[in-house]
């Protein structure tokens, strides 16, 4: 029986509806104190302080409120912001868990013991910098500052950057790049000249046909562009969704797509050849604009429906009716280029498909296609010139990777195991806020490249995987008790956005500001850090700003002009992309001047193994990633993963709803803890489908110990993207293990 | 004035932000809630359809809870909102078993709880939290007696269900299909 618990989870029921069989609360409590009546008008005036969220790097801006005894009550979302119009998601609204979760870190930390093995000392701020510094110097001296990288994501990661640069290292990396979106910023750069930023410059609200490959919105609670799709389905906008599994998003489409996985290269292509061949592409603007259309055209002249039909298993009508809503809605339709796009190892080249596609529906700087965002920038302050590094993580890949613009934290990771060839290997890490263990694939890998460091440090607010492999770990005090960089993102308007404390920092946690600053000094480096506190430098920003910290205090958000009136193109001039030919390139030339197909192909991928399933992975609408899984009030919405299974599969293996199994995958490694089974005919027969992020095997954090199991145990195949170092990630396979659970 | 709420299934996408959003503003404890959501699958692969409901009390107009209650703490307040009075509920779970939703929950402090539709916060002219926060704006709530208020509109202008009309306790809680 359903008991009234389970139904704070969302509780997922087969056919045949809702079927409750009384109450599971039989035995109540006889005597009643006087209680505080629940109904009446609360007269608390709660004072509210501004913030913006944390949980995730949409960045929504808030109001912090505190009740009178100071204490944080709630998070509501600042009417004001684009990122979330007044609403936060449940993330934000349950962050007022992060800093009640009376299980993180609380003190500095060092190691006592062999690294791993997770013994600690309590320490002193003091001590540790001390420490830090003392590695970080000697580092210097040996190997030079470049052997020191910092992994970052997270605002307080900005100041940690600063002060390794200040100290000679630009070895700054985040997972979000080579791990997550590169692969879409590569892409669209080689073929409109230009990003496609966070958030994501897609005009959803206006659109009239979204197209989803792969990506599930809804599920990933990317709140503005979850709110548009809203809007969207609310003004009748046409949505078509590619996904093997039966997500939400593909639940509220007009067409859904359900592909095989690792085909959807052949079905983008059938998609370009229908649009050129049945000429519904967008005529003007492709003359106008594009660079390479008859090559486009001549190699896209056999891909049609019916042999896309023989990969994806997509009906040939079914491509063609779909292409036609794409171009019927054109130049108001947006082919979406997702955001964790680190498949298959072919992923840029995927990516250019959709931009493509885009081109050719001329949805590029058009209304309910994609806009020109614009932001404004924070003056930066005045300190010596940082000194030039003499090598960075590049060297350790000579002539690769050149069009990835961001650091490749993977290969970072890859460069700290010495080998004889590479002169010099990373010797120091500096972890902020992102678990490696959790996020970058093979976790063995990682594990060796750790143990081949001087210095390995974790600043985080919760004892992660990551932690416990530090030497020091520094914890920091949340986003609720702390200031940090003005936030500024790209948007149809530039805002920016304040974030103060709402309250003193519990424990003995620091902010990241503080910390860089105070390590800087111990680094003989206090000319980097001109100002005395942090409000005084924001002071100074905001002043340049045309505002004041005290102002920003009261208004939480601010709104910019344009400086132009260019949020989409203007059909009637002349616009130069920033490409090699000035236009947008159907034909990547950049690509091509790198050694690779200058036009997407499809290649075959390697299919699951018998009695081996795909692994896809995906996120929850309460979480973020792995470092929610603790947070009481989220928790409490969903507090493990559970494993999707097509009724086909469990019944081939005998397998239950809510039976706990391992996965092994095709190199022999099994999930260090069980999952329960969902049996469910939203996934196809040849997948298996779990949220990221569970699994966790910190005993210091009890709510997420051992609760659900890890993608990130199974995906030691990774398939690197040749162009731009992408970590692709969804080649593992894996079987049922349903003997010898426990350990 | 006869309050109501409709619910958008073709919108919600079941994130529950409803739910913590519901718990912050009203002190809900942790393990409690007094709003949670249904996924309901049918079909076989591909021939799919799932339909998502952010579920609550029904606020019935004839409804049992009200009825069964031995000393009138659950009651109905102003608009027809089902209510308890805390310190009046001696917690005999009689309202508990006679729900056909389940949406009452006896509270640590002993008394049974629910959904109040927020009314300390419609005496003070805001919405409901959960309709405040719902980011796909799936929710509508307002007057039912007023055929100008948002709930009234979409009412009319949808097609809609309620949960378990067979009971017969009239439920002024509509999902829109
Ligand atoms: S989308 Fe959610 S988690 Fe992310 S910043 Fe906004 S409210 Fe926070
Ligand atoms: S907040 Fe809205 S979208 Fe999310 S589950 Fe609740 S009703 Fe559905
Ligand atoms: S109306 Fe208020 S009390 Fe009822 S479920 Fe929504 S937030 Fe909770």
């Amino acid at each position: 029986m359903a008991t009234r618990r389970d139904f704070i989870k969302v509780s997922a029921i087969g056919v045949g509806g809702l079927a409750l069989a009384g109450s599971s609360y039989g035995l109540l409590k006889k005597v009643i104190p006087a209680v505080k009546g629940n109904e009446k008008a609360q007269k608390v005036i709660p004072t509210r302080t501004p913030t913006y969220c944390e949980i995730c790097f949409w960045k929504c801006a808030a109001w912090v409120h505190t009740n009178d005894e100071g204490k944080i009550t709630k998070i509501i979302g600042h009417d004001s912001d684009p990122h979330c119009n007044g609403r936060l998601c449940p993330r934000g609204t349950g962050g007022v868990g992060m800093y009640y979760d009376d299980e993180r870190l609380k003190t500095p930390l060092i190691r006592t013991e062999e690294r791993g093995l997770q013994v600690f000392r309590e320490a002193t701020w003091d001590e540790a910098f001390e420490y830090i510094a003392g590695k970080m110097k000697k580092i210097a001296v040996e190997h030079g500052p470049e052997c020191v990288a910092l992994f970052t994501h997270g605002s307080g990661g900005a100041y940690f950057g600063h002060m390794l640069k200040a100290y000679g290292s630009d070895n700054i990396g985040a997972p979000s790049f080579a791990q997550c979106r590169g692969p879409r910023e590569v892409a669209f750069q080689s073929t409109f000249g230009d990003l496609v930023m966070s958030p994501e410059r897609t005009d959803i609200r206006d659109t009239r046909c979204l197209v989803l490959i792969g990506s599930h919105i809804g599920e990933n609670m990317h709140n503005g562009q979850v709110q548009e799709m809203s809007d969207a389905i609310d003004k009748g906008a046409t949505i078509i969704t590619v996904d093997p599994r039966f997500s939400t998003a593909a639940s509220k489409s007009k067409y859904w797509l359900p592909i095989k996985p690792a085909t959807d290269i052949a079905l983008l292509l059938a998609w370009i050849h229908e649009i050129i061949y049945n000429e519904w592409y967008d005529k003007k603007y492709v003359e106008k604009h594009t660079y390479g259309f008859d090559q486009l055209k001549e190699h896209v002249k056999d891909m049609t429906p019916q042999w896309a039909y023989g990969i994806t298993g997509i009906d040939p009508n079914v491509i063609y009716e779909t292409a036609r809503e794409m171009a019927n809605a054109s130049p108001a339709v947006i082919v979406h280029p997702g955001r964790h796009v680190t498949w298959y190892g072919d992923d840029t080249q995927r990516l250019r498909a959709i931009a493509i596609l885009n081109a050719l529906l001329g949805s590029w700087g058009r209304r309910g296609g994609f806009y020109f965002p614009e932001k404004v920038d924070v003056p930066k302050f005045n300190h010596p010139p940082y000194p030039k590094p003499k090598r960075n993580w590049r060297d350790a890949f000579p002539g690769m990777y050149n069009l990835a613009e961001e650091v490749i934290a993977s290969g970072i990771c890859d460069a700290t195991i010495p080998v004889p060839e590479r002169e010099c290997a990373f010797k120091g890490w500096i972890v902020y806020g992102t678990n490696l263990i959790f996020t970058l694939p093979d976790q063995q890998k990682t594990i060796k490249a750790i143990q081949n460091l001087d210095l390995m440090v974790a600043v985080d607010t919760m004892p992660m995987e990551i932690t416990g492999w530090a030497d020091v770990i520094l914890p920091e005090c949340t986003y609720l008790e702390r200031y940090d960089e003005i936030r500024v993102s790209p948007h149809r308007e530039p805002y920016i956005a304040l974030r103060m404390p709402a309250t003193e920092p519990l424990y003995n946690t620091k902010p990241a500001w503080w910390m860089a600053k105070e390590l800087g000094k111990k680094l003989g480096l206090a000319d980097f850090f001109p100002f005395e506190t942090i409000e005084e430098q924001l002071d100074w920003q905001l002043k340049q700003m045309g505002t004041s910290l005290d102002e920003m205090k009261k208004l939480g958000v601010k709104k910019y002009e344009r400086a132009a009136d260019d949020l989409y193109l203007d059909e009637n001039e002349p616009f130069e992309f920033n490409t090699n030919t000035g236009k947008i390139e159907l034909f990547s030339t950049a690509i091509l001047a790198e050694g690779f197909d200058p036009m997407p192909k499809y290649t075959h991928h390697e299919e699951p193994p018998e009695g081996f399933y795909r692994l896809n992975y995906g996120r929850a609408p309460m979480h973020t990633f792995s470092r929610t899984a603790n947070n009481p009030n989220l928790t409490d919405l969903m507090d493990e993963n559970t494993l999707w299974v097509n009724p086909k599969v469990a019944k081939l293996w005998d397998l239950k709803n809510d039976q706990y199994v391992k996965l092994k995958n095709q190199d022999g490694f099994v999930s260090h803890t069980s999952i329960k089974v969902r049996v469910t005919e939203r996934i196809r027969w040849d997948s298996v489908y779990m949220v990221h992020g569970f699994g966790h095997r910190q005993p210091q954090m009890k709510r997420s110990y051992f609760r659900g199991a890890s993608d990130a145990d199974l995906i030691t195949r990774v398939h690197v993207d040749p162009i731009m170092g992408g970590t692709g990630m969804r080649g593992n396979f894996v079987t049922f293990v349903t003997e010898n659970l426990e350990a | 004035m006869r309050y109501a709420m409709a619910i958008d299934t073709k919108k919600c996408v079941g994130c529950s932000d409803c739910v913590v959003a519901c718990q912050t503003e009203n002190n809900v404890p942790i393990g409690y809630c007094r709003d949670w959501v249904v996924e309901v699958t049918d079909g076989t692969y591909p021939q799919l359809e799932l339909e998502i409901r952010s579920e609550r009390c029904n606020h019935c107009s004839n409804a049992p809870c009200v009825r069964c209650c031995p000393t009138g703490a659950s009651h109905y307040a102003e608009g027809g909102i089902v209510l308890v009075t805390a310190n009046k509920c001696i917690g005999c779970g009689a309202c508990i078993a006679s729900c056909p939703y389940d949406a009452r929950f006896p509270h640590p402090d002993g008394h049974v709880d629910k959904c109040t539709y927020c009314n300390h916060r419609l005496l003070e002219g805001l919405k409901p939290a959960c309709v405040s926060v719902c980011p796909t704006k799936c929710m509508y709530f307002g007057d039912l007696d007023d055929p100008n208020s948002e709930v009234s509109r979409i009412i009319k202008k949808r097609k809609w269900k309620t949960l378990i009309p067979e009971a017969g306790t009239s439920p002024e809680l509509y999902f829109l299909i």
